[in-house]
């Protein structure tokens, strides 16, 4: 048949994003601009009130960030029920509900355990979800997991995710599993350490661009060199080599990690907002860590001994960034 | 890993089952549920298994492209094919988002009906650039999966030395302390800059975040090459009714240890329970409007701090974005036209002189904000230094704007302005 080779026509290119005014709840479409105040009706619900006296509810749901289609559906099953077939998600892979009935908060929230599983929260002074990286569920230069060691401290920081009240300010905290550090600043961020130079393996030289290997080292460590067959390969001068792994992005064959060596580092102090004292980057304060699956229980241990620093001594809406900084830890 | 090592297929997954108790949602619950239908779910647990047992990583990185495009798609090949066949290429695909991240549900469930189609059925909602990112498709189905998408008018990220996928918050959609409309200016910078998303044409990667306040939920300030940040020029707005309500409720002593103490600049007053700003004094940090915010608001005057350079740790160490334009507003078509024009000034004099790889913020640390300025034909201004000058070795006779090697000879400004002033005073 003549038509069975014709080539398929191509789908529209640069669609651009998607339009945003139909994704707004009706709420949100008729009061764009002119919202009032909010306030906090109870941790994880946040009502917003509009200049036109309309009042609109949000529950807010800590999410896995992964999802299968099956539980995305399962969410929209519930904004549809809940909320006019309208949700959204925040900077914090955070699940928002927009409800128009107070009286619907309650079977929401039900409905959001019972069948998602989230917890509830995430507003005000509490832990809000962790932002993380790919790590080994689908990174290619990763030290360690993102999504597992998120989901254990999320268990040991449950109760600060479900309650509003019982920090001096909120708390942001990321995950990253290598140095180039995807998961970003943070109030408290763990990140990867490298401890060595990269070992470079001869066979791979050949598949990367020499040039832009030696471009791409911060500290110009990395040279060509001819080994002793006359072949070019490259060297890398262990006293400038600062263990970042910038060339392992660019050249897989500079192999940056070491399972017996690298550990987890804990930074303090990063801070987004211009809010009082201005934004922030954060610093070393624990160094050294185990890179412990399937929970890494150091890890837990240290970030829990932080928070409870924190929480016993900081100034209220002292953020962490500003306060841990001129106390030692306990 | 050893050369050597024997993989066998790993048909339980002892370690990651301990990620499965306690209070927090469980992510290998829910690939096991996926599992179900999706056997491809099951090798990927195993290989993920094996990650956990050995601290090692499993996956290779290359590049893939669908026609027309120069990013948006993450390829991946596992290095255990031999032992998990169906996940040999598992790619990710990076949806462009709709902007501040709302959803229809009938878009979102599209989106599920087409990756059920052509994938493992993974979806993260979403990456740290901001983008929907679509896991579980391979060599064919990934470019089926972008065809269905593309027809369904969705588009693909950023990827690449290419302008990324914007993100920002909730804005005017939400808040009563948004200056600006956030979704409405990424979605109208998308539009404009589409090209430059799916073409790699920059020396590296460009981020643009809009946050509608200084509370900055967008994180831009850190994380986006050109954070647009809102604020306001006009006083800050106060109900006086709402200020007695809420001291009668909390205590003058909360108002003052909170508020009043806490301001940066000392602008705020509590005088006989009510309110008094300097507003010349107000920096617009947020703090007092976000403990009081039936009482305080931003001003009328609104618009935006169009920011630049800021970047996480690779190369150069961490960058933090600094101010290029203290106010604009950002209202009108030709408000826009202005933003845009000065994006392509950046963009072009970075794209000459920029080093491959080279961030922004880099390319400024390195040529200098003098030779910067020069080249994007812009004058400095006060704002753009944090602190003033404090060494006294300056050679006034040589501050000739900024130059970068290989570009022609300026004359030194201030000696030609010194002839002239000789010249008139004749």
């Amino acid at each position: 048949m003549a038509t069975a080779t014709k080539k398929k026509k191509m789908a529209p290119r640069d669609n651009s994003a998607p339009d945003y005014k139909p994704m707004l709840h009706p709420l949100m479409t008729k009061n764009y601009g002119q919202w009032k105040y909010h306030e906090s009706v109870k941790p994880g619900v946040l009502v917003y009130v509009a200049k036109s006296g309309d009042k609109l509810w949000v529950v807010r749901a800590g999410s896995t960030r992964t999802l299968s289609i099956g539980m995305v559906r399962k969410i929209c099953d519930l904004a549809d029920k809940y909320s006019q077939g309208h949700l959204r998600f925040t900077s914090r892979a955070n699940l928002e509900f927009s409800l128009e009935n107070e009286k619907d908060i309650e079977p929401l929230i039900k409905e959001i355990k019972d069948v998602l599983g989230f917890a509830i929260g995430g507003t005000g002074h509490s832990i809000s979800n962790i932002l993380h990286t790919q790590g080994w569920l689908h990174c290619n230069l990763p030290g360690t997991d993102a999504a597992g060691s998120v989901k254990a401290l999320m268990d040991t920081l449950y109760d600060e995710f479900i309650t509003d009240d019982t920090l001096p300010a909120r708390v942001k905290i990321s995950a990253s599993c290598c140095q180039i550090n995807c998961g970003g600043q943070a109030d408290i961020a763990i990140n990867l350490q490298h401890h060595h130079p990269p070992v470079i393996k001869p066979e791979g030289v050949g598949q990367c661009e020499l040039p832009k290997v030696v471009a791409i080292c911060p500290v110009a460590a990395i040279r060509p060199r001819q080994d002793e067959n006359g072949k070019t390969t490259m060297e890398v001068v262990e006293e400038k080599c600062m263990y970042c792994g910038a060339c392992h992005g660019q050249c897989p064959t500079m192999e940056i990690r070491d399972a017996k060596t690298d550990t987890l580092s804990i930074w303090i102090g990063g801070k987004s907002s211009s809010v009082r004292g201005g934004p922030s980057f954060m610093k070393l304060a624990i160094w050294g860590l185990p890179n412990n699956t399937p929970r890494w229980p150091e890890v837990g241990d240290a970030v829990r001994k932080i928070i409870d620093c924190y929480k016993s001594s900081a100034k209220k809406f002292i953020v962490a960034s500003c306060h841990l900084l001129q106390k030692p830890m306990g | 890993m050893s050369e050597t090592k024997k993989f066998e297929v790993k048909d339980k997954t002892p370690m990651l089952d301990e990620l499965e108790s306690g209070p927090w949602p469980s992510f290998v619950t829910d690939l096991k549920e996926l599992s179900k239908e999706k056997p491809a779910i099951k090798q990927l647990l195993g290989q993920l298994e094996q990650s956990y047992e050995d601290k090692w990583n499993y996956w290779q990185g290359t590049v893939l492209n669908v026609d027309g495009y120069g990013g948006g798609v993450i390829a991946r090949y596992s290095e255990l094919s031999e032992q998990y066949p169906d996940i040999a290429q598992f790619h990710t695909i990076r949806i462009l988002p709709p902007p501040g991240w709302v959803y229809s549900t009938e878009k979102l469930r599209e989106l599920c009906d087409i990756w059920e189609k052509h994938s493992a059925g993974i979806i993260q909602l979403h990456g740290m650039t901001g983008d929907i990112l679509l896991l579980g498709s391979d060599n064919k189905t990934t470019f089926e999966a972008a065809e269905e998408l593309m027809e369904a008018g969705w588009d693909l990220g950023g990827s690449g030395a290419a302008l990324r996928t914007l993100a920002c918050c909730v804005g005017d959609a939400r808040c009563e302390m948004s200056c600006i409309d956030t979704m409405g200016i990424t979605k109208h910078l998308t539009d404009k800059f589409i090209s430059q998303l799916h073409r790699p044409e920059l020396p590296y990667k460009y981020k643009f975040k809009v946050s509608g306040c200084a509370n900055d939920c967008a994180a831009s300030i850190q994380r986006s090459d050109m954070p647009i940040i809102g604020t306001w020029r006009d006083a800050i707005k106060i109900d006086q009714d709402e200020v007695g309500k809420f001291v009668e409720k909390h205590g003058a002593d909360y108002v003052v240890d909170n508020v009043i103490s806490l301001c940066p600049t000392k602008c705020i007053h509590l005088r006989d329970n009510k309110i008094e700003v300097d507003d010349d004094d107000c920096v617009k940090c947020m703090h007092c409007i976000n403990v009081m915010h039936k009482a305080l608001a931003v001003g009328d005057d609104k618009g935006a701090t169009i920011l630049i350079g800021g970047k996480r740790t690779l190369k150069i160490g961490d960058t933090m974005s600094s101010v290029l334009i203290p106010f604009m507003p950002l209202k009108t078509d030709e408000d826009m036209e202005k933003l845009t024009d000065l994006v392509e000034r950046i963009w072009d004099f970075w794209g000459d002189h920029g080093l491959e790889h080279e961030r922004v913020g880099e390319f400024i640390a390195r040529v200098g904000l003098g030779a910067f300025l020069d080249g994007i034909g812009m004058e400095p201004d006060p704002q753009m230094v944090m602190h003033p000058r404090t060494s006294n070795f300056i050679k006034f006779e040589e501050l000739a704007p900024g130059k970068i090697a290989g570009e022609p000879e300026h004359d030194p400004a201030v000696v030609n302005e010194e002839v002239e002033t000789m010249e008139k005073s004749v």
